[in-house]
């Protein structure tokens, strides 16, 4: 099967079609990025580089390809020089286990919208995902800057601290599909029919409904991972002066930013395929093609989210990063996946499905309850302080 | 205060920058679409005249003094009635002032004692080269109405032989 040249050759594009689009989608992210952020604070952004600013991208890349590259003179020049690929490869590779589609049938052969189903996807997503952290501490580490290195060791420690959170997050999605491969991930969560009255409506069955405690710990731990606001203490310009790559200019600097804002898009396509329905949505059975589409706007909509929280939300301190990593969100996803275990478990004992839709009751009252708890905590300090 | 506030207080802090995108732009798109300048804003500079053409600087460096940036540089030569500058004895010769040192402070409008040097309305001063940083005193005059008003003038002897302050009112706006 392998000697077949068209099944090479079908592979070699979706590669580039995956590779394109998240290189695509990293521009045209910074784009959208400012045009959103610019709208909440009352400008336009930009809108001067071809209708609607559309080009500016371009421009962009052509200032920083242009631009000096310098090399600290005590840096430790090869680690310096692997760091920024070491970051951005995972980035990329890592897009390569989502489904973005069924299947569909063209040049009388079936094309899979999808590029790799490995039956360990998730964990191909863990992995990677935790790589891409050793190219920021290299880089910090081999800046030979203070700043820099100070960047590398919090992105390393943050990553420790939430990684855990998103792993137990991705656990709970394992446990509702009952499988480790996104695509199956994605079709478990296929729409299901919903009896009010005499009328049956198709609800969605999106695990954002059945555990939305579980995705709101993954949407925070996330936004700690690819270190953005409001976690993106690596790369505090007011403390660190851009922390980890601050030594970096021209083509190389650029390229950290593709990582970031490549794992963005990564991290919010991960998070519509565990939590949002992937690529499901009206009518995708008949025509497969809806898919990628349907992708797409969770994905966009995932992001505004995470540019909506930078607009609004501080920085938070760094000790409460810690003490919320540890203390909070991972109790909290323990507690998470305990109880998404057991409403399955007691599912299948007692064949009542109440014991399943019960879960996001449950787990909504135990949410509250470590909001309240996060408040008498708040309330204590400031007691012990005044 | 609730026990929910941890909560509550970051979705209202959400509601609010999303309220705000509701909102109009404040931009200005500046090349098409500019701004009127307020009364008392401090443009590029501009040298006066009398309405009949004559220049207000009567050359005396009180301008130059009173820069801080020590940016202005004045010369000053002799009226006479046949090549008549300004009214009075003297007018100035060469008057340059350094746009690169320049820091738009007025001074020299506070300390003109006839008026003649004002900063006008004009914020868009660029240019490339360090030279064309220098602006002399034909890029500083106000341009008059009629070739006939240029300076020199030819006048009838004797009418501004004096010293000629103008009276002084307090600034209108």
């Amino acid at each position: 099967m392998l000697s077949d040249w068209t099944l090479w050759l079908e592979w070699f594009i979706k590669s580039l079609v995956v590779i394109f689009a998240l290189l695509g989608g990293f521009a045209y992210l910074t784009w959208y990025e400012r045009r959103a952020l610019a709208r909440i604070q009352s400008r336009i952004g930009p809108n001067r580089a071809g209708p609607f600013g559309l080009l500016q991208p371009i421009a962009d890349a052509v200032k920083l390809i242009f631009k000096e590259e310098l090399t600290p003179g005590k840096a430790d020049r090869i680690i310096f020089f692997w760091a920024p690929v070491v970051t951005l490869v995972p980035s990329i590779i890592i897009a390569a286990v989502i489904p973005w589609g069924t299947k569909f049938t063209a040049f009388g052969r079936e094309i899979t919208l999808y590029l790799a189903d490995i039956n360990v996807g998730v964990i191909y997503l863990m992995s990677i995902a935790s790589i891409a952290v050793y190219g920021i501490v290299l880089a910090g580490w081999s800046s030979n800057n203070k700043y820099a290195m100070l960047g590398g060791l919090r992105s390393s420690a943050q990553m420790i601290s939430y990684e855990l959170a998103l792993g137990l997050s991705f656990v709970t999605a394992i446990i509702l599909a009952n499988s480790m491969s996104l695509l199956d991930i994605v079709n478990v969560q296929r729409a299901v029919p919903l009896q009010i009255g005499n009328f049956t409506i198709p609800f969605p069955g999106w695990f954002v409904f059945v555990q939305p405690v579980g995705a709101v710990i993954f949407w925070i731990a996330t936004l700690a991972e690819v270190n953005r606001a409001p976690f993106d203490m690596p790369e505090a310009e007011q403390e660190l002066t851009a922390g980890y790559h601050s030594e970096y200019s021209g083509m190389k600097f650029a390229l950290f930013f593709m990582a970031e804002y490549q794992k963005m898009i990564v991290i919010c396509a991960i998070a519509a395929t565990l939590y949002f329905g992937g690529f499901l949505g009206p009518f995708v059975d008949k025509y497969p093609l809806l898919g990628p589409l349907y992708l797409l706007i969770k994905v966009v909509a995932l992001l505004f989210g995470m540019i909506w929280v930078r607009a609004t939300w501080p920085r938070i301190r760094y000790d409460r990063l810690m003490s919320f990593g540890w203390k909070v969100m991972l109790p909290l996803s323990l507690a998470i996946t305990f109880i998404t275990a057991m409403g399955i478990v007691l599912a299948d004992v007692f064949h009542n499905q109440l014991y399943y839709w019960a879960i996001p009751f449950v787990s909504v009252l135990i949410g509250l309850f470590t909001v309240v708890m996060i408040y008498r905590e708040l309330r204590r300090k400031a007691y012990e302080r005044a | 205060m609730s026990a929910l506030d941890p909560v509550v207080e970051l979705v209202r802090g959400l509601w609010t920058t999303l309220k705000m995108m509701a909102e109009k732009p404040v931009t200005y798109q500046y090349p098409e679409q500019k701004r009127e300048v307020r009364p008392r804003f401090r443009g590029r500079h501009v040298l006066k005249r009398y309405e009949n053409g004559l220049e207000k600087c009567i050359g005396c460096s009180l301008c130059a003094a009173a820069c801080p940036a020590d940016a202005i540089f004045v010369e000053a030569a002799e009226n006479t009635d046949e090549r008549r500058f300004s009214p009075g004895e003297r007018y100035a010769s060469t008057y340059e002032i350094n746009m690169l040192r320049c820091i738009y402070c007025g001074y020299c409008e506070d300390a003109c004692p006839t008026e003649a040097i004002v900063l006008g309305d004009n914020y868009e001063l660029s240019f490339f080269d360090r030279r064309s940083a220098i602006y002399d005193k034909a890029m500083l005059l106000e341009p008059v109405p009629s070739p006939e008003m240029l300076t020199p003038q030819k006048v009838e002897p004797g009418k501004y032989d004096r010293r000629s302050v103008p009276e002084m009112k307090d600034p209108q706006d």
